[in-house]
C-alpha cells in the first residue's frame, strides 16, 4: 500500500529564507521498520536542504535497490526521484548530471548497493567526480532480503542468527580516500547533530562528496556481537561523548559537547567548522585521512566526521568542458549543423 | 568477360598500412563513375595477422558480397595457401616474385603476375616502414596499369589525402610510377576484365555506417554520449566526437554542447544514457551484442519505467565473443524482447549508411515521442565498411519531436499530474524534467509496479493495467516507425521474399538473377520492429515467403511468427551465418534447391 502524510498542518509552521516551510521538505511515510536508522538519515537530508534554502524541486534524488534506495521516497517529495536498477545509480546520476548540471543530486545507496554489486560504479563515480552528494547508508547486511552479511560487516561480526562473518570488510570511506575523492565524511545515523551540517558540506562540495553513514539495521543485524549495532556503534565511534540510551523503536538522537573546532574554507567561499577531531587534524591531508581511518580500523573504532576535502579540483563538467547552461535545454537552432554542412560532408565523401 | 564487374581481393599482414592503399583503389574506381564495394575481412588483433580486402566492381550496382575471386593481390605469405586456393578458375595471381614462390602455391589453372615489390621498395627507400608503406603503394600502382585505373584519378586522390602532408605526395607518385612501369615492362595490359569510365555513381557518396551513425547522432540532437569500446561500434562514438568536436563547440565561449564519457561497462553506459534522458537531454550509446546482454536489466527498466533511450547495436557473429569482427544479423530476438520480464523494444533497421544516419536522428525523436529505448540494429558489414549511398541531406525546417513534456505553465494550469495516466488514449502518458516546477510535476521514477500517479503499489490490477496500456502504446508505435519497402506496384507472384538490413542489396540481386531465370518474387524489407500491418498483409498474401536474414536459428522468422502469428510452413528460411556478408548467389541457389529447380 502507499503511504501518504496526513495534509493537515500548522498554519505557522516555522519557514526559511525562501519561504518554504519543513513539511515541504518531507515526503511520504516510510515504509522501513521502527527504529531503521535510514529514516533519521532522510530526516536530516530534508533538514539540511530546509536549512539551505534549496527549493526543493532544484534536488534530483537517485538510488539504487534495497532499504537506503527506497528513502529517496520519504524526503524531498517535491523533488524528482530516480530508483533505479540494483547497484547502478552511480551511472544514473552521471547521465542526469551531464544533462543538467545545475540542479543539485544526491545519490542514495547501500553496503550491498554500493560495495557489492555496485562497486564498479561508485568506484568510476569518484574517479570522475561527477558532482553528487553521495551518502552510503551502511548497516553491513541486506535487510531487504532478510539480513543476510554485506561486505562491509566487519570480519568476527556476528549475525542475529549466530554465525560469524569470517570475510574481511570492504571499508568504504577508506577506499574513496584512496581512490580520491575530493570529499569523504563519515557518520552516524544517531548522530544527527554532527550529519545535518556534513550533508550540509557535502551540498556545498562541487564535486563528488561522499558521507558513509553508519545507519544500524534495527530487525536484522542490532544483536549483541554485531559491529553495526547500536550499542557497538555508539561505544566505538571515535572520540565521542555520553551516549544515550535509546529505546529499539524509537528514534535515536545523540548530541556530544564540541570538542576541538577547525575551520575549512571551501571551493564557493563558504566555511566548515569542524567538532571533534583532535588537535593536529587536518582534513586537508589525504595521507593523514587514509592512516587515521586504518588505525581507527585497527582499533575497531569508527572515525566520524570529515575526514578528507580537496577544494582544488574539477568536475566531470569542467573536465568534459561543458557549456554553462544545462544540455537538456538546447534546442535544433544550437544542435543540429544544418543541410549546408552536410553538403559539405557529402562532397568530402565523393 | 565485360568491363566494370569483377573482383578483387588483396591479402594483407595487418598493422603494415595496407588499409589506406586499397582504400585508395577502391576510391579510384568510385571516382571513375562505377559503382564499387569493398569490404574489409580483418582479424581481432592489431599487428601480424592476415587480414583482407575485398573489392567487388559492379557497373550495374550491385553492392552485396560476391563471391569468386577474379584477381588477388597477395602480400601475406601466411595465408598464402588459402589465397591461391580461392581465386577463380582462370584468374589472376598477383604476387611478390622479390622470393620464387614455392611450387604448392602453384595453380595450373592461374594466371601469375610476378612484381618484385619488396625489391623495388628496397631499391627505393632506405626507412623500413616506408619501404613497408609504399610496397603497398607500388602493387596499386600495377593494379591501375592492369585495370586501367586512370592516373590523374589516382594524383588527385594523393593530393587531397596529403593536404598540408604535401611532402609525402611525391614518394607516393614514384611508388605508384614504379608499379606502373613495371607492368608496362613485363605483361600485356590492361587485362581481358578492367575498368572504364562511366557515369553511374552521380553524387553518391562513399561512407562507412558507422560514421554516418554518430554523424546522425550529432543532427539528431544528441548531447551525451556514453559508451564502451567494442568492436565493431567504437567507431560510432569515434564519430560522434569528431563531429561533435567540429559542430557543436560554441564559437564564443569554446565550450561544449555534447558530453561523451567512456563509461566503465555497458551497463554503466546505458545507465548513463537513462540518466541524462530522464533529465531531459537526447543521449545515446553505441555497442554490440555482448554489449547488450550486459545492457539487459537497464533496458528492461527503461522499458517500465518509460524512459527514452537510444541504443546502436552494430552486432556482429555471436554466440558469446563468436567472431568479434566477421558480420552476422543474429541479436534481433535478443533486442526485440531484452531483459526479464514482458518486454518489447522499438528496433530500427537501416541497410545503408544513409538510412544509418536518418534513422540514428530519427530514433531520438521515436525514443522521446514513446519514451522507450530505441535499438538500432546494423551490423559490422554496414558499419565498419565503405558503401555507396545516395548524398545525406537535411530537412531545414526540421523541428525535434521530443514528445510529450510538461513545462512550468502547463503544470500550473493542470489539476493533478498523473506520470503514467493514458489522457490521450494513445498508451503514451506525460512526462516532466527534473526541476520543472516549485510543487507540481514531481515523480518517483522506479522500475517498480506503480500506479496511475506513479506511487509504488502491489496491487495487481493496477499492475495489470499499466502492463496493458504499455500494449496501447506499441500498438501505437507500429504505426510511428518507418514502414516497409516493397519492391513492386502490387504483388505479382506467389512466392515472396523478405529481407532487412545489409542482406537487401545481395537479396535485390538474387531477385534479378531469379526474374531472369524465370521465377518471379515479391519483395518486402522490414525496416523496423513492432511490424507495420503491411507485413502481415504481405505475408498473408503469398503461398510462401522466403526470409533471409545472417544467423542460424532464423531469428526473424520468429519473430514474424510470434507476433503476427504465421504459421511455421510459410515462412522459408534462407540463412547465412558463416560471418561473411551474404551472397546473391547463396541465396538464389536456396531458393532454388527449395523450390526443387537445378541451381
Amino acid at each position: 500500500m502507499t503511504y501518504l502524510r496526513p495534509q493537515f498542518h500548522h498554519p505557522e509552521l516555522p519557514k526559511n529564507n525562501i519561504g518554504y516551510t519543513k513539511k515541504e521538505y518531507e515526503g511520504s511515510l516510510s515504509t522501513l521498520c521502527a527504529g531503521c536508522g535510514h529514516d533519521s538519515i532522510s530526516a536530516a537530508i530534508a533538514q539540511a536542504c530546509f536549512e539551505m534554502n534549496i527549493e526543493p524541486h532544484r534536488v534530483a534524488k537517485l538510488s539504487g535497490i534495497g532499504c537506503s534506495s527506497k528513502t529517496p521516497a520519504y524526503f524531498l517529495g517535491n523533488s524528482h526521484g530516480f530508483n533505479s536498477v540494483h547497484g547502478r545509480m552511480p551511472s544514473v546520476a552521471t547521465g542526469a548530471n551531464l544533462a543538467n548540471k545545475n540542479l543539485q543530486y544526491f545519490g542514495v545507496s547501500g553496503d550491498g548497493d554500493s560495495a557489492s554489486i555496485g562497486m564498479g560504479q561508485f568506484v568510476h563515480a569518484i574517479r570522475r567526480n561527477l558532482n553528487m552528494v553521495y551518502i552510503v547508508m551502511n548497516n553491513g547486511c541486506y535487510g531487504l532480503t532478510k539480513g543476510q552479511d554485506s561486505a562491509t560487516a566487519d570480519e568476527g561480526s556476528k549475525s542475529k542468527s549466530g554465525s560469524v562473518n569470517p570475510f574481511q570488510a570492504i571499508d568504504l570511506a577508506s577506499m574513496a580516500v584512496e581512490l580520491g575523492a575530493t570529499f569523504v565524511a563519515q557518520s552516524f545515523s544517531g548522530d544527527k547533530q554532527q550529519l545535518i551540517p556534513l550533508i550540509k558540506a557535502a551540498m556545498h562540495h562541487g564535486g563528488f562528496a561522499f558521507i558513509n553513514v553508519i545507519s544500524p539495521c534495527v530487525t536484522f543485524n542490532n544483536n549483541v556481537g554485531s559491529t553495526k549495532s547500536y550499542d557497538y556503534v555508539r561505544e566505538h565511534v571515535e572520540a565521542t561523548g555520553t551516549i544515550d540510551f535509546v529505546p529499539t523503536h524509537s528514534e535515536i538522537t545523540t548530541s556530544y559537547a564540541a570538542g576541538t573546532d577547525t575551520t575549512v574554507t571551501m571551493h564557493d567561499g563558504s566555511k566548515i567548522q569542524l567538532h571533534k577531531l583532535a588537535n593536529d587534524w587536518n582534513p586537508e591531508d589525504r595521507i593523514a585521512a587514509a592512516s587515521s581511518l586504518q588505525k581507527a580500523r585497527a582499533k575497531g573504532e569508527i572515525l566520524t566526521g570529515l575526514l578528507y576535502i580537496n577544494s582544488g579540483y574539477h568536475d566531470l563538467h569542467a573536465t568534459l568542458n561543458t557549456t554553462d547552461i544545462s544540455l537538456n535545454t538546447l534546442d535544433e537552432k544550437v544542435l543540429c549543423p544544418g543541410n549546408a554542412v552536410l553538403a559539405e560532408i557529402n562532397a568530402g565523401l565523393r | 568477360m565485360p568491363v566494370n564487374d569483377f573482383v578483387i581481393r588483396f591479402a594483407n599482414v595487418n598493422g603494415t598500412g595496407s588499409a589506406s592503399a586499397n582504400y585508395l583503389f577502391a576510391k579510384s574506381i568510385f571516382r571513375m563513375g562505377i559503382p564499387v564495394s569493398p569490404k574489409n575481412i580483418f582479424p581481432s588483433n592489431i599487428q601480424g595477422l592476415p587480414t583482407w580486402y575485398e573489392v567487388r566492381v559492379s557497373e550495374k550496382g550491385h553492392l552485396g558480397r560476391r563471391e569468386g575471386i577474379d584477381l588477388m593481390v597477395s602480400v601475406n605469405p601466411q595465408s598464402m595457401k588459402e589465397d591461391v586456393a580461392s581465386v577463380k578458375s582462370g584468374g589472376y595471381f598477383v604476387y611478390d616474385n622479390t622470393k620464387k614462390l614455392h611450387d604448392e602455391f602453384i595453380r595450373p589453372d592461374l594466371n601469375y603476375l610476378g612484381i618484385p615489390l619488396m625489391e623495388m621498395a628496397n631499391r627505393e627507400f632506405t626507412d623500413p616502414r616506408q619501404r613497408q608503406l609504399f610496397k603497398n603503394i607500388i602493387y596499386v600502382g600495377a593494379l591501375s596499369a592492369l585495370l586501367n585505373i586512370e592516373f590523374p584519378v589516382l594524383e588527385q586522390l594523393l593530393a587531397e589525402q596529403f593536404t598540408g602532408k604535401e611532402k609525402l605526395i611525391a614518394p607516393n607518385i614514384k611508388s605508384l610510377e614504379l608499379g606502373i612501369n613495371y607492368v608496362k615492362e613485363n605483361f600485356q595490359f590492361p587485362l581481358e576484365f578492367h575498368l572504364e569510365r562511366r557515369d553511374l555513381v552521380k553524387d553518391k557518396i562513399l561512407l562507412e555506417g558507422n560514421a554516418a551513425c554518430g554523424l546522425g547522432a550529432v543532427y539528431g540532437g544528441a548531447t551525451v554520449c556514453a559508451w564502451y569500446p567494442i568492436t565493431p561500434s567504437t567507431s560510432v562514438a569515434e564519430a560522434f566526437e569528431n563531429y561533435a568536436s567540429e559542430y557543436r563547440v560554441d564559437p564564443e565561449t569554446g565550450k561544449n554542447n555534447f558530453a561523451i564519457v567512456q563509461a566503465e561497462d555497458e551497463l554503466a553506459a546505458l545507465g548513463m544514457v537513462i540518466g541524462a534522458n530522464w533529465n531531459g537531454a537526447r543521449s545515446f550509446t553505441a555497442t554490440s551484442g555482448p554489449g547488450v546482454s550486459l545492457m539487459n536489466e537497464f533496458l528492461g527498466l527503461a522499458y517500465f519505467a518509460e524512459v527514452p533511450a537510444v541504443l546502436i547495436d552494430v552486432q556482429r557473429t555471436g554466440p558469446s565473443t563468436g567472431m568479434p569482427t566477421r558480420t552476422q544479423q543474429s541479436d534481433i530476438l535478443e533486442a526485440a524482447y531484452a531483459s526479464h520480464g514482458d518486454t518489447k523494444h522499438v528496433l530500427l533497421i537501416p541497410s545503408d549508411p544513409k538510412e544509418c544516419f536518418e534513422m540514428t536522428a530519427e530514433s531520438f525523436d521515436l525514443a522521446e515521442e514513446l519514451q522507450t529505448p530505441v535499438i538500432l540494429l546494423t551490423d559490422l558489414d554496414l558499419g565498419m565498411n565503405d558503401h555507396m549511398c545516395e548524398p545525406l541531406v537535411w530537412d531545414e525546417n526540421r523541428k525535434y519531436k521530443r514528445g510529450k513534456v510538461l513545462h512550468a505553465k502547463e503544470l500550473e494550469n493542470m489539476g493533478r499530474f498523473g506520470r503514467y495516466l493514458d489522457v490521450d488514449g494513445d498508451g503514451i502518458p506525460y512526462r516532466t524534467y527534473p526541476g520543472t516546477h516549485p510543487t507540481k510535476g514531481a515523480y518517483f521514477t522506479r522500475g517498480t509496479s506503480r500506479d496511475e500517479y506513479a506511487a509504488y503499489t502491489e496491487n495487481g490490477e493496477a499492475y495489470k493495467r499499466n502492463m496493458d496500456r504499455l500494449m496501447v502504446k506499441w500498438e501505437t508505435a507500429k504505426n510511428m516507425v518507418p514502414k516497409p519497402q516493397f519492391y513492386q506496384e502490387k504483388n505479382e507472384s506467389e512466392i515472396g521474399i523478405l529481407f532487412f538490413g545489409t542482406s537487401t542489396h545481395s537479396a535485390l540481386e538474387a531477385k534479378e538473377w531469379m526474374e531472369k531465370d524465370g521465377i518471379k518474387t515479391d519483395a518486402i524489407r522490414i525496416l523496423s520492429f513492432p511490424f507495420h500491418s503491411s507485413v502481415d498483409a504481405f505475408i498473408q498474401s503469398h503461398k510462401s515467403v522466403f526470409v533471409i536474414e545472417q544467423n542460424r536459428d532464423a531469428q526473424m522468422r520468429s519473430l514474424l511468427m510470434i507476433e503476427l502469428g504465421i504459421s511455421p510452413e510459410k515462412l522459408i528460411s534462407v540463412l547465412n551465418y558463416n560471418g561473411m556478408p551474404i551472397t546473391a548467389a547463396d541465396i538464389v541457389s536456396k531458393i532454388k534447391s527449395n523450390l526443387q529447380l537445378p541451381a
